[in-house]
């Protein structure tokens, strides 16, 4: 499967495992034995939020990447994963794991009300709309005293167990559990880059008119896209509410976090398999770098090269650095 | 009866007590004299998307730098905002035709991907780059030339805002009157209407969206000129101002610049009364959400070419 | 057998009338020819039929079921292709994989539907640059690539639109040939636009004339190229001729 893997990639594999199959093997061991060999808190944090971002980015990359659909609103699914299970287990003490599938099913229906109206729109319309969106949900979610309001939700403290979805000792089971849900999200990506529905997603990217002319149902691949792309973003969301017991709309509705999701998939790659994950791996770092470096007086230093990156690629690369990458190969 | 009686969170006590008359006209007036300003900065928004199609998203910090540049000329020059129009006026115009040169142009026949994300990364750029450069403290003109309040029917008004919204006014005047009645501005209309029509006639349409550009930037940086004589300065201003832009275009029609001044007064004065009928809070999902009726149900706006 | 009908077929935009009480039958296995100046309404046609927009009047069958107000990606399974008058082939992927999407249909394995997607490039001689990007391509062979595309759909109609413009003249014999095979191979019974008259005039077993929206003739090419309507609408009327029997052109008026 590596090597079919790696084939598919174009990573080069012609016989064997070749280079690619090698550095996937590579990757895959260094992830799993991360926790392992690096104890401290401070990079055990890092490592979770880069596997965090990058199942968004990934998931974001799904419906923008693959079927063009500029979403410039995403969080509203982090925050809908997050405010659902955290607001079920506050009020009805439901499970937290069942909260997570509750959560990707208000997502997913989210999406779909969402969707059905607005995929009609063409691009910047559309782009513009999921801004509006956004900012209408964060806004009503400020203002829902039943999820906490502005002042957030606490969640409380039990006993640490999987059961229960909370480990105050350590970070070492979050960082799995997160790996696992970016696995995961990377599994169902590659599925479908490799299956019809794959195909079907970029002809209607390239060329919604045409794709419908040779029979694809446009606006129901694009409903699937989003659901998808909806269902995953929630799951980091309800991850995101265990982890840190604490959310409130403005760490996980916030304009600033679409964006980000959105940024990490194009300077990565966008449309690629791995584009998210390498410009995940590449730019949270660099932030907290710059965040030392340059102090945390909010200078954000990390946006202007945020920023400069995301035009940049825009104008010259449009694959992002995986494309660069695939370039350099080539010649 | 009151918000009590009725066991409603005290944050929409607004919504059942009714605003005195005194304040809706306080209120409308307010509205309309801010709408003027909004239709000057949606105008460059429309005049470029008639011309080529593409949404600037870094509109917002346009007008950020417009209202910078105004800022320091005071704060440096003790140059006053309103005098500083010609030169924000210049400067905007060059930024324009800077980004047009240097990004729009190899982006013109790029996939939608890359044309929102290339003027997206702008926007940030520029915001972090403020942000770095002067801090997110808030700037204020202290000492204007125009300042103090004025009663004009018995309402009392911002001096410096009616100033403001009637030189918007004015600016827009101007805009539309080199639109219409100059040749220049006939090249332009022309090229955003059929672009292979009017190169055929003998338009370099590349000129025309160069000065598309410059002229969309321009009138951003006066409106920002003006904005900085009585709003506040900070490096997100821009990002407020951009998305009730967008609303606006959508709301006149995308590429219809008188559309964008009827446009803009309405949201103007929709967001005031928002605030003041249902709760502060909601003035701008009221604005969002007109923004998705609209784009949903008559996709031209109200005079667009869509 | 008639495969498609328009009857009645009138559509509005606002308060141009593109299309004007159009009736017309075509008959399974035939290739019929649908000309007309400039904004005489063909391609609108073809985009009502297809399912981009329904008329605001009139009937459309095909195999005795009616189209309006399906989708178009319902009316192609129902088994009518299309190429475009603009190209719209999918630029960001490569020439085979623009036809896999079409083939997919029937059989959703990629690699099927690769071998699928080979057998049509063939036809229109395209197979060997099936794994370079379709954005590498001259506009004659984005117009081949089109039509390889429809034809993964195992269409029993094809809409050809103005499928020789743009393309330099020395290929405009092999896109006849095919369009020939096309019928006689495929099966297929081909509605197509055209400009070029010998084109068309080549082609087609019958021709439809439209102007101004409306039909102004329906007969063999030879009957349609003598009709004083015709020659009126594409010559104006200096040039009609009163007795049929004079060939057209040949006297001033």
């Amino acid at each position: 499967m590596a090597t079919a893997a790696a084939a598919e990639q174009g990573m080069g594999a012609r016989r064997g495992l070749g280079l690619g199959g090698i550095v996937f093997i590579v990757l895959v061991a260094a992830a799993l034995a991360f926790p392992v060999v690096f104890r401290l808190p401070y990079h055990r944090d890092l490592a979770i939020r880069i596997l965090l971002y990058a199942t968004m980015a990934q998931a974001w990359n799904i419906l923008a990447g693959y079927c063009g659909q500029v979403s410039l609103g995403h969080a509203v699914f982090f925050g809908t994963g997050a405010y659902t299970a955290s607001a079920l287990q506050m009020h009805w003490g439901v499970n937290p794991w069942i909260g997570l599938i509750a959560g990707v099913a208000v997502a997913v229906a989210l999406s779909q009300g969402i969707g059905r109206p607005c995929f009609r729109l063409r691009g910047h319309y559309f782009a513009i709309a999921t801004i509006a969106i956004g900012e209408i949900i964060h806004t009503l979610a400020i203002n829902w005293d039943f999820i906490g309001g502005a002042r957030g939700l606490t969640l409380p403290i039990k006993q640490d167990s999987l059961l229960a979805f909370q480990f105050s000792g350590s970070k070492f089971i979050y960082y799995y559990i997160v790996l696992a849900l970016m696995a995961g999200c990377f599994l169902v990506t590659w599925h479908i880059e490799r299956s019809r529905i794959g195909y079907y997603l970029r002809a209607i990217r390239e060329d919604a008119d045409a794709a419908q002319s040779v029979g694809i149902p446009v606006a129901k691949y694009k409903l699937i896209a989003i659901a998808i792309s909806a269902a995953f973003v929630a799951m980091g969301g309800t991850f995101y509410a265990q982890y840190t017991l604490y959310l409130d709309p403005d760490s996980v509705f916030p304009l600033s976090l679409s964006i980000l999701v959105c940024l990490l998939a194009v300077v990565g790659g966008v449309g690629t398999l791995w584009g998210p994950l390498v410009g995940t791996a590449l730019m949270i770092p660099l932030s907290e770098w710059t965040r030392i470096q340059f102090g945390g007086t909010g200078s954000g230093v990390d946006l202007i090269i945020y920023g400069g990156l995301l035009t940049t690629v825009a104008v010259f690369q449009p694959t992002g650095f995986v494309g660069l990458v695939r370039r350099w190969r080539r010649r | 009866m009151g918000s009590a009686g009725r066991g409603l969170h005290p944050r929409f006590a607004s919504m059942f007590t009714v605003p005195t008359v005194d304040v809706l006209v306080q209120g409308i007036i307010s509205g309309l004299l801010m709408g003027c300003i909004y239709a000057l900065i949606a105008a460059g928004l429309s005049l470029i998307f008639g011309l080529m199609e593409i949404v600037n998203f870094a509109h917002g910090e346009f007008l950020m730098i417009g209202m910078y540049t105004a800022f320091w000329m005071y704060a440096l020059f003790a140059v006053d905002p309103l005098l500083s129009v010609p030169i924000c006026a210049a400067v905007l115009f060059v930024v324009g035709v800077l980004v047009h040169k240097g990004i729009i142009r190899r982006i013109l026949s790029a996939p939608m991907l890359a044309q929102i994300f290339a003027t997206f990364g702008l926007g940030i750029f520029l915001r972090a780059m403020a942000q770095f450069l002067w801090t997110p403290d808030f700037r204020q003109v202290s000492n204007p030339l125009v300042q103090g309040p004025v009663r004009l029917f018995g309402i009392s008004v911002g001096l410096p805002q009616l100033v403001a919204s009637l030189a918007s006014l004015v600016a827009f005047g101007l805009l539309y009157w080199f639109i219409t009645h100059t040749e220049t501005g006939a090249a332009l209309e022309a090229t955003a209407q059929d672009r292979q029509a009017a190169a055929l006639m003998g338009i370099n349409t590349e000129r025309m969206f160069t000065l598309g550009w410059g002229i969309s930037s321009a009138c951003v940086g006066v409106a920002g000129a003006f904005l900085a004589s009585f709003f506040y300065v900070f490096p997100y201003v821009g990002s407020l101002f951009a998305l009730l832009a967008y609303v606006i275009v959508a709301l006149g029609g995308f590429g219809s610049i008188p559309g964008s001044l009827v446009a803009g007064i309405l949201i103007g004065v929709i967001e005031v009364l928002a605030g003041l009928l249902i709760a502060p809070a909601f003035k701008y999902v009221a604005v969002f959400a007109i923004y998705l009726v609209v784009v949903l149900i008559r996709p031209q706006g109200l005079f667009g070419k869509f | 057998m008639v495969l498609l009908t328009l009857n009645g077929v009138t559509k509005r935009f606002g308060g141009l009338l593109a299309n004007n009480n159009v009736s017309f039958e075509v008959d399974e296995g035939e290739i019929l020819g649908l000309i007309g100046p400039n904004g005489a309404g063909k391609s609108t046609l073809f985009e009502q039929i297809n399912g981009f927009y329904p008329p605001t009047a009139g009937r459309i069958e095909f195999r005795g079921q009616s189209l309006v107000g399906l989708r178009p990606d319902q009316v192609n399974r129902l088994g009518i292709g299309r190429t475009f008058q603009k190209v719209k082939p999918f630029l960001g992927m490569t020439v085979i994989e623009n036809v896999m999407v079409a083939a997919m249909q029937y059989d959703p394995d990629p690699a099927k539907a690769r071998r699928d997607a080979l057998t049509f490039l063939e036809i229109v001689e395209l197979a060997d640059q099936r794994d370079t990007s379709a954005r590498s391509l001259s506009i004659g062979g984005r117009k081949r690539l089109e039509m390889a595309r429809a034809m993964a759909t195992k269409p029993r109609l094809l809409l050809l639109d103005e499928v020789t413009g743009g393309v330099d003249q020395r290929t405009i014999p092999t896109l006849l040939q095919l369009i020939s095979r096309l019928r006689k191979e495929q099966g297929l019974t081909l509605v197509v636009i055209e400009h070029n008259m010998r084109v068309i005039m080549s082609i087609s077993d019958r021709i439809v004339a439209l102007h101004l929206g409306e039909v102004i003739a329906n007969g063999t090419p030879a009957e349609v190229v003598r009709s004083p309507k015709v020659i009126e609408a594409y010559l104006g009327d200096s040039f009609v001729v009163p007795e049929t029997n004079r060939a057209p052109g040949s006297g001033r008026a």
